[in-house]
């Protein structure tokens, strides 16, 4: 009896441990220590202008986030006006106007960002033939999330001998199948941080990760906070329960 | 008032309005007889009959928490994941009814998995008792079907390729295997047709979990629950009724379970889902694994272990349909496994068994997984076609105690005693 039940917790720490196994290539990423991760995570708000900033200067290039509106970007530190104004700056299709014509207008708030190309073989033929995804949900999509878009973004190396690089390709180890069609997106100083902060590849692969895991999970903040006070809640509901129940049975043990 | 006509349970004496429905319709009497002061207990039960409740509890919330997104869902190829991702940002509260709705199902499967382990343990299939076990199996695949077609609905990735890969499965069926694929689908492919229909089967088919659910609790209302040690009522010495003690008993687990879900919902919301069902569906690109939510993975498990895919599929079939024979291949009288020493062995290399088969599902079918995959689902049916026969022959049970009673209080020990 005792052993099978040895056996039986050796059976669940292994099964926990194998199933990750199933992982398809690429190297796992190193953990880390992001301010939205843990009970009371948040997000760092300086950081996700600043990845709003390198999204803007650098990914929206090739890649979409089809999910965010213009509106929702006061939610990471621009004011009204300054949302309207990235908004305006936009040209956004619109139609079809009373002749039947669809034409292009400056954005408003409720409109989404823009994505780059008008449909998928524009992206493709754009890019050799490969087609950079829409970034809005890529932090829930991969495994091991935002920490997996760190470490490729920081990840880019020189082929080891022994790999053959396919033409249009990028050796990056985190990548699955370790061949990559997107060149190294990020070099120092591919953007000129206005608070000063130093533009450093770490500094920027840090900020679009935090301002890629907001377009993913918008709302956080809301859940964690609303999580604390629901878990001390519960707690407390429990606790009365078990002393109600002590209570009840007090007088049949 | 000695009517005669009048049945035994009508007797709750309520005044006023109270007392005017009642005699019309007496509702408070169905309730204090099914969970009241009018239900006795077994007073020996611990905390493993508590999951009965739970179940109903999760039911609830699903259906209360799916209603809602139902309201906002859109059930279109074109439509479907932009709706999914819109009731995430922009409608109240969406982000937390469908985290609930999603790891609802999880820890609902969950609980219905120890409910059954529960009846493993304690024999509670047993005559008297088959017919509870028959309805709990029927309410069990209601509870596959739904839960995959809800899977599908978000049509993600994972989504379309499970539908995929599911649907094909009526293929392996010889001569008219292509001709229902096509009737599944409505349709030469995967597509509107199937997503609209799986939305109508997801929404449907709760309403027969319910209607099967309470007649799951009638039909164990009339010999009323098992017990932890699977011997007879004896009389009134050996149940406590239902309300107050079992009520609280059961408020205990209602905590817990909303512990364990609120724990997933805030905390690690898509710990239990596929990164792949972020990615909307794309009928050109398959994904590297193809898998289903942690709690099928057994059964895909057994699917894949059978190298032809006929065999496989009635192999996936059959780990359901025995579980309806299970109280006849169970050949021994005694209930529970405390006193049956050598099932209880075998209880739990089956526990292990299940477990095995969870991880091999989890994992691509290459290398030595094959062999495991195959061995774990030799184990499942060997388990219940010769095990559970066998040992019922051979084992000599250890003497079973006169009474709940006797056992409960002669010794002084805790009514409440955890399982083994």
């Amino acid at each position: 009896m005792r052993t099978l039940e040895k056996l039986l917790a050796v059976a669940v720490v292994a099964g926990l441990a194998a199933s990750p196994a199933y992982a398809a290539g690429g190297h796992e990423p190193e953990k880390q220590d992001w301010s939205f991760n843990g009970v009371l995570g948040s997000f760092d708000k300086p950081a996700l202008r600043r990845g709003y900033q390198v999204y803007t200067e650098v990914c929206s290039f090739c890649h979409g986030v089809e999910f965010i509106a213009f509106r929702n970007l006061t939610k990471i530190g621009l004011t009204e006006d300054e949302a309207k104004a990235v908004a305006e700056a936009a040209q956004i299709e619109d139609g079809p106007d009373e002749n039947g014509l669809m034409y292009m207008r400056a954005g408003r708030l409720s409109d989404r960002l823009p994505s780059p190309f008008p449909n998928e073989n524009a992206a493709r033929a754009s890019n050799g033939g490969a087609l950079p995804p829409d970034l809005s949900l890529i932090t829930k999509a991969r495994r091991f999330g935002p920490d997996y878009l760190f470490a490729l973004l920081t990840g880019y190396e020189e082929p080891p001998e022994d790999v053959e690089i396919a033409p249009g390709m990028n050796y990056n180890p985190f990548f699955s199948g370790e061949q990559i069609a997107m060149f190294s997106p990020l070099f120092e100083g591919a953007v000129f941080y206005e608070d000063g902060t130093e533009a450093t590849i770490e500094q920027m692969a840090e900020d679009i990760t935090q301002f890629l895991m907001w377009t993913a999970e918008p709302k956080l903040e809301d859940r964690k906070r609303m999580g604390l006070g629901t878990m001390i809640f519960l707690v407390l509901l429990t606790g009365m329960f078990i002393a109600v129940k002590r209570q009840v049975w007090a007088d049949v043990h | 008032m000695t009517d005669p006509h009048e049945p035994e349970h009508n007797k709750m004496q309520l005044k006023g309005i109270m007392g005017w429905v009642e005699y019309r319709l007496p509702w408070v009497g169905l309730l204090n007889d099914s969970v009241g002061t009018n239900y006795p207990t077994p007073r020996n039960l611990n905390y493993w009959w508590n999951f009965g409740s739970l179940a109903g509890l999760a039911l609830v919330i699903e259906i209360i928490t799916g209603i809602v997104l139902n309201m906002h869902y859109v059930p279109t190829a074109e439509g479907a994941f932009a709706s999914v991702e819109r009731i995430m940002r922009d409608v109240n509260f969406g982000w937390l009814i469908r985290y609930v709705h999603a790891n609802g199902a999880s820890v609902f499967f969950a609980v219905i998995y120890l409910h059954m382990f529960r009846s493993f343990y304690y024999g509670s299939y047993k005559n008297p008792r088959e017919l509870v076990w028959w309805l709990g199996l029927i309410i069990f695949f209601l509870m596959i079907i739904t839960a995959f077609t809800g899977y599908v609905l978000p049509w993600g990735q994972m989504s379309f390729w499970a539908a995929t890969v599911i649907t094909n499965l009526a293929s392996a069926i010889p001569v008219v295997g292509t001709g229902i694929v096509q009737w599944l689908w409505g349709d030469f492919s995967v597509g509107n047709s199937l997503l609209g229909r799986f939305n109508s089967l997801h929404y449907a088919l709760p309403v027969a979990i319910v209607g099967v659910a309470i007649i799951h609790m009638w039909a164990l209302h009339e010999h009323r629950s098992n017990n932890p040690l699977g011997i007879d009522v004896k009389g009134p010495q050996d149940t406590l009724p239902f309300h107050p003690y079992f009520t609280a008993k059961d408020l205990v687990g209602v905590g817990v379970f909303l512990l364990v879900l609120a724990g997933l919902v805030f905390y690690a919301p898509n710990m239990l889902g596929e990164p792949d069902n972020y990615i909307p569906a794309n009928p050109l690109q398959t994904p590297n694994h193809i898998v289903p939510e942690w709690y099928l993975l057994p059964f895909y498990a057994i699917l894949r272990a059978i190298p032809d895919k006929l065999g496989g599929v009635i192999a996936m079939a059959g780990s359901i349909i025995i579980l309806f024979a299970v109280p006849w291949l169970d050949t021994s009288k005694v209930r529970s496994a405390k006193f049956r020493p050598m099932y209880r062995q075998f209880f739990w290399l089956f526990v292990i068994d299940a477990i095995v088969l969870g991880v091999v599902g989890a994992n691509a079918p290459e290398g030595n997984w094959i062999i495991i995959g195959r061995l774990a689902t030799f184990y499942y049916f060997f388990h219940f076609l010769v095990i559970l026969p066998v040992v019922g022959w051979i084992e000599s049970p250890k003497p079973l105690p006169d009474s709940i009673s006797t056992s409960v209080l002669g010794d002084k020990k805790p009514v409440a005693e955890p399982a083994e």
